[in-house]
């Protein structure tokens, strides 16, 4: 299960234009970590590197090395498919299949390796569904459409989907910015949870989400519009809400901008 | 909004709702109005119209006849006794169509997901657009071509069917003679229908939600399974309406079957067969030398092919609609 993530000197372009630029950073396994920073400055984008899900946007390219324990992402004998089997994403607004019922959609992910028992999916579906906090409300109507539910409960139903496959790393790009506060409560304590199993990414622009849940904060910033985004310090989460070693961070979390 | 004015002034009436009040507006929205609902109106008395109409001749026509009117396989509406049935129009309609459909939905439904989702946008533009021009061909000359080129080309694939699989009864072909057959007008008809299958299906497929592919990717989806789990269920009830319209338009096409078919009042099974005969062909060959009666008739067999074209359209609508639960509509 969980591993670490050792990104270096990694560049994300959309055609010609450099979106972040030589990025360095290292995730711990079993933790939460976050990213914070103003629109625009390619926290996002940075995320998306980290399951090569940046390639699909048309134009999007990347250069550097994102090592997964020691294998290489971007390495030149690495499917990009296979890496998204093994690094999950949830995604901003839930995302169900919407023509599935609720146990087909946590099903779909093993469905698509292939390597799984009939007889076992019951259980890894119910497995997955307890996983995200969803199961008791869910457990009477697994045949109905996924789309039929509220947007938490679809997020979270998002969540059993991606961790239904166990990943080695769970990315969430502002899983909680679509949701009310009860919906975004019940996601933040599902986050505590799963990071004994996962390693966790998650993108906030919610300053108290970031501070609330991870356990180390990556700030990010770009110059000026147009400019790359890049990463200005990654620290302990209470470090860098009470003493930042750059005044950028500081100035951020004080709310003079951004 | 600082404002200095004591609380308990009354506030002057903003000026915007003043406005909103005066006689142009309403005069706009009126017009607007009559001229939407008139035109609703106007469509439903058409169809009524027409439907009444069929209905009355038909009903003159189908009193006469001596002959049953659903299973007689002759058209003699000028003889003594008037004989005729709609057995064969029925049966040739119906196979030619289906023959178009088995063809033309999958290849359609092919080209739409390659202009869609393979081809690379500098070809996917003029893909398409080759595709639409397919529709501007005038039928007639899709029946012209489909005599002077089709038919004697389809002699040795039809020989070959024939050999191979035969077996199956569809493809055994027990009589000599060109390929002026039900299965050739099938195969001209799927050409007919493909490009506004294709078109509607494209525009059904890029409209599929970005963050719905994606949750297929994001679970190591590769394209095709991309397709299958997003872009498919997503654009199934598009797909069967775009199937319903090009079925729509091989039911009714008439100068290319005319053009091609050779007619006869028979039913077989041996699709390769030349003969058979539907509805629109009919009525086109032997309108002009009708007289007044058999002209009668001829409606008569236009009223089912009428109703046969609301029924597969309110079919497809109940298709649509049991989906409706699952569709991405409510995504």
């Amino acid at each position: 299960m969980a591993k670490r993530i050792d990104v270096s000197g990694l560049s994300a372009y959309y055609g010609s234009h450099l979106a972040i630029e030589d990025i360095s950073m290292t995730v711990e396994p079993r933790s939460v970590t976050a990213f914070i920073g103003p629109s625009g400055c390619g926290k996002s984008t940075f995320l998306r590197t980290l399951n090569r899900m940046h390639e699909v946007t048309p134009g999007g390219r990347v250069e550097g090395k994102v090592l997964l324990d020691d294998e290489n992402l971007y390495g030149a004998n690495v499917d990009p498919v296979t890496v998204r089997r093994t690094v999950g994403m949830v995604f901003q607004r839930p995302n169900p299949f919407p023509t599935m019922s609720i146990f087909d959609n946590v099903a779909a992910g093993l469905k698509l390796n292939g390597s799984y028992k009939k007889n076992e999916l019951p259980d890894i579906v119910e497995k997955s569904l307890r996983g995200a906090n969803l199961w008791n409300e869910v457990k009477d109507r697994l045949n109905k459409p996924g789309s039929g539910l509220s947007g938490g409960q679809q997020q979270r139903l998002c969540i059993a989907r991606a961790i239904a496959v166990e990943p080695e790393v769970l990315l969430m790009d502002e899983p909680c910015s679509a949701l009310d506060p009860i919906s975004t409560l019940a996601i933040e304590d599902l986050i505590g949870e799963l990071k004994e199993r996962f390693t966790i990414v998650i993108v906030t622009h919610n300053m108290q989400q970031a501070a609330r849940v991870s356990d180390r904060t990556a700030f990010f910033n770009l110059a000026a519009v147009g400019k790359p985004g890049k990463l200005i310090e990654i620290d302990e989460t209470e470090r860098i809400f009470s003493n930042p070693s750059v005044q950028a961070t500081e100035d951020y979390i004080s709310g003079r901008f951004g | 909004m600082a404002s200095t004015t004591p609380i308990d002034k009354p506030p002057a009436p903003p000026v915007a709702l003043k406005r909103a009040g005066t006689k142009s507006g309403r005069v706009g929205d009126k017009v607007f109005l009559g001229l939407s609902r008139g035109s609703g109106i106007l469509l439903l008395v058409i169809m009524a119209s027409i439907a009444v109409f069929l209905t009355y001749r038909a009903s003159i026509a189908i009193s006469k006849n001596e002959g049953n009117f659903l299973t007689t396989f002759d058209w003699n509406p000028a003889g003594d006794p008037p004989v005729f049935g709609i057995a064969v129009l029925l049966f040739g309609t119906i196979v030619s169509s289906v023959v178009a459909m088995a063809i033309a939905v999958p290849v359609a439904v092919g080209i739409a997901l390659f202009i869609s989702h393979y081809a690379p946008r500098k070809l996917a533009a003029p893909l398409a657009y080759v595709v639409d021009l397919l529709a501007a061909v005038p039928s007639i000359v899709y029946g012209i071509w489909g005599a002077l080129v089709l038919v004697p080309y389809l002699e040795g694939p039809n020989l070959w069917l024939d050999q191979f699989f035969g077996w199956t009864y569809l493809f055994d072909k027990t009589e000599v003679g060109v390929a002026r057959s039900l299965f050739t007008v099938g195969i001209l008809l799927a050409i007919m229908i493909l490009p506004i299958v294709t078109s509607v299906s494209r525009e059904v497929f890029l409209q599929v939600p970005r963050m719905n592919e994606e949750a297929a990717l994001a679970l190591g989806a590769t394209r095709w399974e991309v397709i299958r789990l997003s872009v498919l269920p997503f654009g199934r009830s598009g797909v069967i309406s775009a199937s319903m319209l090009g079925l729509g338009r091989a039911l009714g096409e008439t100068m290319a079957v005319a053009t091609v078919l050779s007619p006869s009042f028979i039913i077989s099974g041996h699709l390769l067969n030349p003969g058979g005969g539907t509805f629109a062909q009919n009525i086109a060959a032997k309108f002009d030398e009708a007289n007044e009666y058999g002209r009668d008739a001829l409606i008569a067999s236009g009223l089912v092919l009428f109703i046969l074209t609301l029924l597969v359209n309110g079919a497809a609508r109940l298709i649509i609609a049991r989906r409706k639960e699952y569709s991405g509509a409510n995504a």
